[in-house]
């Protein structure tokens, strides 16, 4: 037995499964959905409803992550797109609202891949420009202040519903399907993955390694940018100094969990959403078991090592040779 | 000369930079304002100067600014709540921050993970202690704390230098020995130019990576000790984003993010320009404090730029040298 945990998936789906169980004993209405003003509510759709944002983030992160690259520059992205989307909402029309907000998370992504690609520049310190540069961009946009709105076009992503599915849960799987079909439908997902096992090999194989690195920036930072739109929807306003804040670890971490390799060359889009609901389900548990929500970061810190600790190479290769000892 | 360029270039920002701003305030050439400028980031420059070795050996730190909230706390439940004498809680606090560098670098050498996940943990992990610890803001009014200012030195004309800049300069001295004039030193160059090599040429790379960690721990318990006299309080929330100022700083000084090339004086330099940013704005009076962190991004944009034409001028010399051109 070959320990294969990261490619199979198996562990994730227990895990969350894992959680759930728990937190169903820890507050026996868990499971309880109710239709009402034709949307679920229920701590299991709660679960998927705040775990949307993260999960966004992290369908864009799991492709830089791929190209072995990192982008921690998201959560500004957000920051700044929900600042743009709230202060248009209120004059403006829905579709410009829209463009406007995507448009910034677009630029933010092209900025990203030219340092990256073009530049060559390492990719956490290319973002960190923008990670620093881009909560000042957001405030400059809000003037400092906290920037509300009552548009209802613009709320109904945040608390709106599609068939009763939360609009933001519903956004989010739309999102999955059009990376699915985008990079495993298509060749794109091989060469994304080809630039990030041997970014030189595959240029000279004829891989596109510079279009490729420039276009899941470009992608992730639009990501962030809808991720971004869903929060100040959330909170009928935009806060440019906590909107977002700290998200980029939680995307990591996300993409950690779904097994996908930090050095590189393989990638799980559903895993790595399915891991943003496993840290959102454990958010959850912690505050539905009356623990203080400060256990929330020590939590995560222990399952951060212990995934780490299951991707090492070390304890991988002593896998391999148990295996070889047991056959 | 070329070696020194990065340093010179830092310097001289700094310099225009001084001259700019005493040119268009009259009262900004004195001895307080320079005296202020090292008080007010005395703690920033401290734990840069561990960052310094970190990033020169190839490496990065992400738990610093946790460390640093930690340990402010830790010292005010310490002293005001056990009456612990504030000596015996210092060198605790500096054990305890030395055992957690260590094991930060024991993971990241002995598990093969890169350092940004493995001190991502380190700083959930710091942080969420911390939260655990208190959430509230603890005053500290022990003798040692309200007798500190007594201390300080007058300088000619209106400035004093405190305590905490004393400390901070001492800690750059101690930086810049044991960097240029030690084996360790010697040793931490040789792990960021070529972890291999080092390791071939008989660098005991792992004993030098948990030192490494260690030292950068310790120099963010110091910084958090200094935080805690700056701000004669213990809060789970101070220093937060600290460790992306520490970054910065590091880099604006002239290091190499891919390690191997960096001084300490640059480092200095830096952190002084990063202050003079926050000073500029806070004798303009209009200008909001946003735009210390866009000015941040810009001055960290235009510094990773020169070091990527200086690599990149340096391997095509190097090139030419060796009769190689590439098509």
């Amino acid at each position: 037995m070959a320990l294969r945990l990261p490619r199979s998936g198996v562990p994730q789906v227990l895990a969350f499964l894992a959680i759930l169980a728990i937190n169903w004993t820890v507050s026996p209405q868990f499971f309880d959905i109710r239709l009402q003003d034709g949307r679920l509510f229920g701590s299991l759709i709660d679960v998927f409803n705040r775990g949307a944002p993260v999960a966004l983030l992290s369908l864009g992160m799991v492709l830089v992550i791929a190209t072995r690259g990192i982008d921690l520059s998201v959560g500004a992205v957000m920051a700044i797109s929900g600042a743009i989307a709230a202060s248009l909402a209120d004059t403006h029309p829905l579709p410009v609202v829209l463009a406007a907000a995507l448009g910034a998370g677009l630029l933010c992504g092209l900025w990203n891949g030219l340092l990256v690609a073009v530049l060559g520049i390492q990719p956490i310190v290319a973002t960190l420009i923008l990670m620093v540069a881009g909560r000042g961009i957001a405030q400059l946009i809000t003037e400092g202040r906290i920037v509300t709105f009552t548009a209802p076009e613009l709320v109904w992503f945040g608390g709106g519903s599609v068939l009763g599915i939360p609009a933001p849960v519903a956004i989010t799987l739309g999102m999955l399907l059009v990376t699915l079909i985008l990079v495993r439908g298509t060749a794109l997902g091989l060469m994304i993955e080809a630039t990030g096992g041997n970014a030189r090999a595959s240029a000279l194989a004829g891989v596109g390694t510079t279009a490729m690195t420039m276009a899941v920036y470009v992608w992730c930072s639009l990501c962030a940018a809808l991720a971004g739109i869903i929060a100040a929807a959330d909170i009928l306003g935009a806060d440019a100094n906590n909107a977002g804040l700290w998200l980029e670890l939680d995307a990591i971490l996300a993409v950690v969990i779904g097994g996908t390799s930090l050095f590189g060359g393989r990638f799980s889009l559903v895993y790595a959403v399915l891991g943003a609901l496993i840290i959102q389900a454990m958010n959850t548990g912690i505050l539905l078991s009356g623990f203080r929500p400060e256990f929330n970061l020590v939590v995560k810190a222990v399952v951060v090592l212990v995934v780490l600790l299951m991707q090492s190479p070390r304890l991988s290769g002593l896998g391999l040779l148990l295996s070889r000892v047991s056959k | 000369m070329n070696r020194l360029f990065p340093v010179l270039v830092t310097t001289a920002v700094f310099l225009i930079g001084f001259v700019v701003c005493s040119l268009q305030f009259p009262n900004f050439a004195s001895t307080r304002v320079v005296a202020d400028l090292l008080t007010d980031n005395a703690f920033l420059g401290i734990v840069a100067t561990g960052m310094t070795f970190v990033i020169i050996s190839g490496g990065i730190d992400l738990s610093v600014g946790a460390v640093i909230g930690f340990t402010t706390v830790f010292l005010a439940l310490a002293i005001q709540q056990l009456g612990i004498s504030p000596w015996l809680a210092f060198a605790a606090i500096l054990i305890v921050c030395a055992a957690f560098g260590a094991a930060m670098g024991a993971v990241i050498q002995y598990f093969d993970l890169p350092p940004f996940i493995v001190t991502l943990a380190g700083m959930f992990l710091a942080r969420g202690a911390s939260f655990l610890m208190s959430t509230e803001s603890i005053p500290i009014n022990a003798p040692l704390y309200s007798e500190l200012p007594d201390y300080a030195i007058k300088l000619p004309g209106d400035g004093q230098l405190t305590v905490i800049a004393m400390i901070m300069l001492a800690v750059f001295a101690f930086g810049i020995v044991l960097l240029h004039f030690t084996r360790f030193g010697a040793n931490v160059y040789a792990l960021g130019g070529s972890r291999v090599t080092a390791a071939l040429m008989g660098v005991r790379i792992g004993r030098v990576t948990i030192l490494i960690y260690t030292l950068s721990s310790v120099l963010a318990g110091l910084s958090g000790i200094v935080f805690s006299f700056y701000t004669s309080a213990g809060y789970s929330l101070s220093a937060v984003g600290v460790e992306l100022d520490t970054i910065a700083a590091v880099v604006i000084g002239g290091t190499l993010l891919a390690g191997g090339y960096g001084f300490v004086f640059g480092t200095f330099v830096g952190v002084l320009i990063q202050g003079l940013i926050q000073s500029y704005i806070n004798f303009d009076g209009t200008l909001s404090s946003w735009w210390t962190k866009i000015a941040t991004g810009i001055l960290l944009f235009a510094f990773i730029v020169l070091q990527q034409a200086m690599v990149g001028f340096a391997r095509r010399r190097s090139r030419r040298a060796v009769g190689v051109t590439l098509s």
